[in-house]
């Protein structure tokens, strides 16, 4: 290949986008396909605009129940005791239940295969016997005829707290003075060290080292050191957590619920309830949203019981409040980060010290935090220290890229100002420092091929970057950020019809338009077209084992069964042939939908349609089949320009305009890959700006709902310009890499570098919302 | 030979050795070789036979599926690492 100096690159419109939906084409480097690359219309786009589409609440069956939940009005308190007598009393009611109607669980840690849980603290967390730990904390259920009899009678459930004092602060909550959440815990030393042996909130602590911190400082030009706190945030889907279970009289229960991986909650729902896996069916609904926050189980283990009390399908939904009471934050944060950089501009060291809220247990994003804080940079001298702290909140759980975030906004607002500080362009400083294939993270991985160094020509060549911002209080700032991707388990199997369609059954649930960029790429194997292909969702009796929908790793990996499912189809058919013409089948070739006798005298040719009608007379209906436990998912990096404007007598910040840049490996369906693009940006911008929990002293959550939890509206966003940048994945035979996660991780840090230079003011915490905008103003014009 | 790249909080045991060159052909191997260099290495990285809950094997810079039971080529870097769970 070229150097980088030598490559030659533009940016043209991406076919078939709207005017703000762009690529960079390297010359001379344009792949060529018949279905990736191009925008069908959505298998399921008829449903979900119809209204038609089924989700979670829809569920009706022959005498289902109604469930509440009643919660914890404290943020910390040991149960003295729980006393449900008066509710079951309640006309109506038909089960009341409390962890005690759950097997008792030990500390095991179980592998959700997104991430680690420890089945003991899992049990506490769906339905709590000991301590409660947050607001919202759930203690028992009942199920009755009606929510409102249900709801009346949970209100009778008598429980005694003996309240505790909470600690809501990462750096207060690890001090020695600080009430101990959880009398488990001892902090587990990362990665390979040995554990600690005293009761405490920090549960792990990650350490990374890389070269010689110390000498890497010593040789730096200049050291910026800043210190950046974050707040609780949520994942905000729109569709509320819902779980409906049957728990039939032969032992076997069936769960339809919104989840972001079906066979996730056969493995917690089986192992709370020690029932074998076999005797679960989860049935996975339409997910209207779930961003990391729809893999670990709340309701469903609940509904469960009170089936198995009842005798009766009961259904449990959350409202709102219930949602960010109770259900997976991300966190907020303390973070320490330091940077040294040469005269020229290079950077000679990174130093990060991490503290992220666990939530009421273990298990916060503390370790892709580290993983990320520096990714984007050859950094050649580093040490990072993280810690996983509990608070008296709800545990974490994750959101896009999570950990990420956080980082992007200290690591990319210290390289701002380095860059003003040295007078560098910020465009070519991240391109000096841009990590390439064979560098080595201060974690010690190094980098397959990657795009980082691609993203920042996007930059450096796109319209926005070049076209001058011009007003007053106005002002620009650009990010960076990463996340790794993931590839696992997933399998496809897919059944030729006699039309010359397929039926393509997938266990991975539909976020993002997963069953689209699925079909495409079985749909390009098989030369036919995506809308030949018809996909269905299924439940977990109905294929193999599938990973969960997160950590963008559906368009590859399930990508990558339906690629082998078309290939098994294409050697299945070529059989067939062979068949009809009675020769060997090594002697039949597939390409371009077609099959081809090869060293005939006068070669034959039939059609995949044509051949799909002759599938019983040689042998019987085709089923292609995939299966894939993928490793070689390849990172991505992504950039974003943000313009913004500051209303100087509010703390108003208008976002302006706004370009998403990112390496996505290859855009199957470019629509989707924008769509994601655009999203990930618009959850970024309500981070950087709105969100954030409010709580009082006592740890009650005073915001839970969006009247009061302000996510973005289209008041609040410009249209989102979208770069493409493809720099293909060699793990994957299309180059896919994921592309959900990233394009979260830089709007804090952009936007947070775009306010400085609109107003000389820089922020440190988020959000930055205009009380703390305002304020910051008129600190500085004191 | 494979490279095996100590996680510092294990150079405790290592006598600080961050790359280490390691005679092996799959990831238990290099496990089993390293424990004997430096004894105590197995416990951290294993129970009952397998990695650790919550830790990971990276070969060449993508995190194994195989866990112990990844093949190792001679130019191989091997990497221990915490699980990263993704939204």
């Amino acid at each position: 290949m070229a150097s980088v100096e030598e490559r030659q690159f533009h940016i043209e419109p991406f076919p078939g986008g709207t005017p703000g939906n762009l690529r960079l084409v390297e010359e001379g480097r344009l792949p060529e396909y018949d279905v990736v690359g191009t925008r069908p219309i959505r298998h399921d786009g008829t449903d979900k605009v119809t209204g038609r589409a089924r989700y979670g609440a829809d569920i009706k069956l022959s005498g289902l129940l109604q469930g509440y939940v009643l919660r914890s009005p404290h943020a910390h308190a040991r149960i003295v005791s729980i006393d449900t007598s008066k509710a079951a009393e309640v006309p109506g009611v038909h089960a009341v239940c409390t962890n005690a109607d759950m097997p008792s669980a030990s500390h095991r840690a179980g592998d959700l295969g997104e991430g680690m849980v420890d089945w003991y603290h899992l049990n506490q967390n769906v339905l709590a016997s000991d301590k409660v730990l947050y607001t919202g904390h759930a203690v028992a259920a009942v199920a009755a005829d009606s929510v409102h009899i249900a709801e009346e009678a949970a209100m009778l459930i008598e429980v005694e707290y003996e309240v505790l004092p909470p600690v809501l602060d990462v750096r207060e909550a690890r001090t020695a003075e600080a009430p101990v959440l959880n009398d488990d815990v001892r902090t587990d030393r990362q990665p390979v060290g040995e554990p600690g042996d005293t009761p405490t909130n920090v549960a792990k602590h990650f350490h990374y080292e890389k070269g010689d911190i110390e000498a890497g400082l010593a040789a730096a030009e200049l050291v910026i050191e800043r210190e950046f706190t974050t707040e609780t945030v949520h994942q905000g889907y729109i569709e509320p957590h819902t779980a409906t279970a049957l728990w039939s009289e032969d032992g076997k229960i069936t769960v339809w619920t919104s989840t972001q991986g079906s066979f996730m909650i056969r493995m917690q729902v089986a192992e709370l309830l020690a029932v074998p896996i076999s005797k679960v069916k989860v049935v996975p609904m339409e997910i209207g949203g779930g961003f990391g926050g729809k893999i670990a189980v709340y309701l469903q283990p609940v509904a469960a019981v009170l089936s198995r009390l009842s005798g009766r399908p009961v259904k449990l939904n959350m409202d709102r409040s219930n949602v960010f009471d109770a259900t997976g934050p991300t966190p907020g944060s303390y973070m320490k980060v330091k940077l040294g950089v040469d005269a020229e501009g290079m950077i000679t060291a990174g130093e990060a010290e991490l503290l992220f809220e666990a939530g009421a247990f273990p298990g916060s994003p503390i370790n892709p935090g580290c993983m990320c804080v520096f990714a984007c940079y050859n950094v050649p001298n580093g040490r990072i220290d993280g810690y996983d702290i509990c608070v008296n909140k709800p545990r974490s759980n994750a959101y896009r890229a999570p950990g990420s975030t956080h980082v992007a906004l200290a690591t990319e607002t210290i390289v701002d100002e380095i860059c003003e500080t040295l007078g560098i362009c910020p465009v070519e400083f991240r391109m000096k420092n841009a990590v390439h294939e064979g560098d080595e993270r201060v974690d010690g991985v190094t980098y397959p091929p990657i795009g980082m160094w691609e993203t920042m020509k996007a930059v450096e060549l796109s319209d926005h970057w070049q076209s001058p911002l011009e007003g007053p209080h106005r002002g620009r700032g650009i990010a960076s950020g990463f996340w790794f991707n993931f590839g696992g388990n997933s399998v496809v199997a897919a059944t030729v019809n006699e039309d010359g369609t397929v039926s393509l059954i997938e266990g991975s649930t539909d976020i993002g338009g997963t069953r689209a960029s699925v079909s495409m790429q079985l749909a390009e194997i098989l030369g036919i077209a995506a809308e030949d292909v018809t996909p269905t969702v299924v439940d977990t009796d109905s294929i193999g084992y599938t990973d969960v929908t997160g950590g963008s790793r559906t368009t590859h990996a399930t990508g990558l069964a339906a690629i082998k499912a078309a290939e098994d189809i294409q050697a299945q058919l070529c059989q067939r042939a062979a068949i009809l013409w009675d020769v060997e089948a090594e002697g039949v070739e597939y390409s371009d939908g077609q099959l081809t006798e090869v060293n005939g005298s006068e070669p034959r040719t039939i059609s995949f349609t044509e051949i799909s009608g002759k599938l019983n007379q040689t042998g019987g209906p085709v089923v292609g089949r995939g299966s894939v436990n993928a490793d070689k998912h390849g990172g991505a990096f992504g950039t974003h320009i943000a313009d913004v404007e500051v209303d100087p007598d509010t703390g108003k910040v208008q976002v302006l305009r706004y370009t998403a840049i990112q390496d996505v490996g290859t855009a199957i369906h470019p629509s989707y890959v924008e769509g994601q693009m655009q999203g990930g940006a618009a959850q970024g911008i309500g981070w950087a700006l709105n969100e954030g929990y409010h709580y009082g002293e006592d740890g009650r959550l005073h915001n839970a709902s969006f009247l009061d939890y302000r996510i973005p509206t289209c008041y609040d966003l410009p249209d989102i310009e979208t770069i493409i940048v493809e720099v293909p994945n060699p793990g994957h035979p299309f180059g896919v890499r994921g592309v959900g996660e990233v394009p979260i991780v830089p709007p804090p840090a952009a936007i947070a570098n775009a306010i400085y230079h609109a107003t000389g003011v820089r922020l440190r915490s988020l959000p930055m919302s205009p009380p703390k905008l305002m304020h910051e103003l008129l600190s500085r014009d004191a | 030979m494979p490279v095996v790249h100590i996680p510092a909080p294990a150079r405790d045991l290592t006598g600080g050795e961050v790359d280490l060159e390691i005679e092996a052909t799959s990831v238990r191997r290099l496990i089993g070789a390293l424990d004997q260099r430096f004894p105590g290495f197995a416990e951290r990285v294993l129970e009952e036979g397998e990695l650790k809950p919550g830790l990971r094997v990276a070969v060449d810079g993508h995190v194994s599926p195989m866990g112990v039971l990844a093949r190792l080529e001679p130019d191989s870097q091997v990497h221990f690492l915490p699980a990263i769970g993704g939204g």
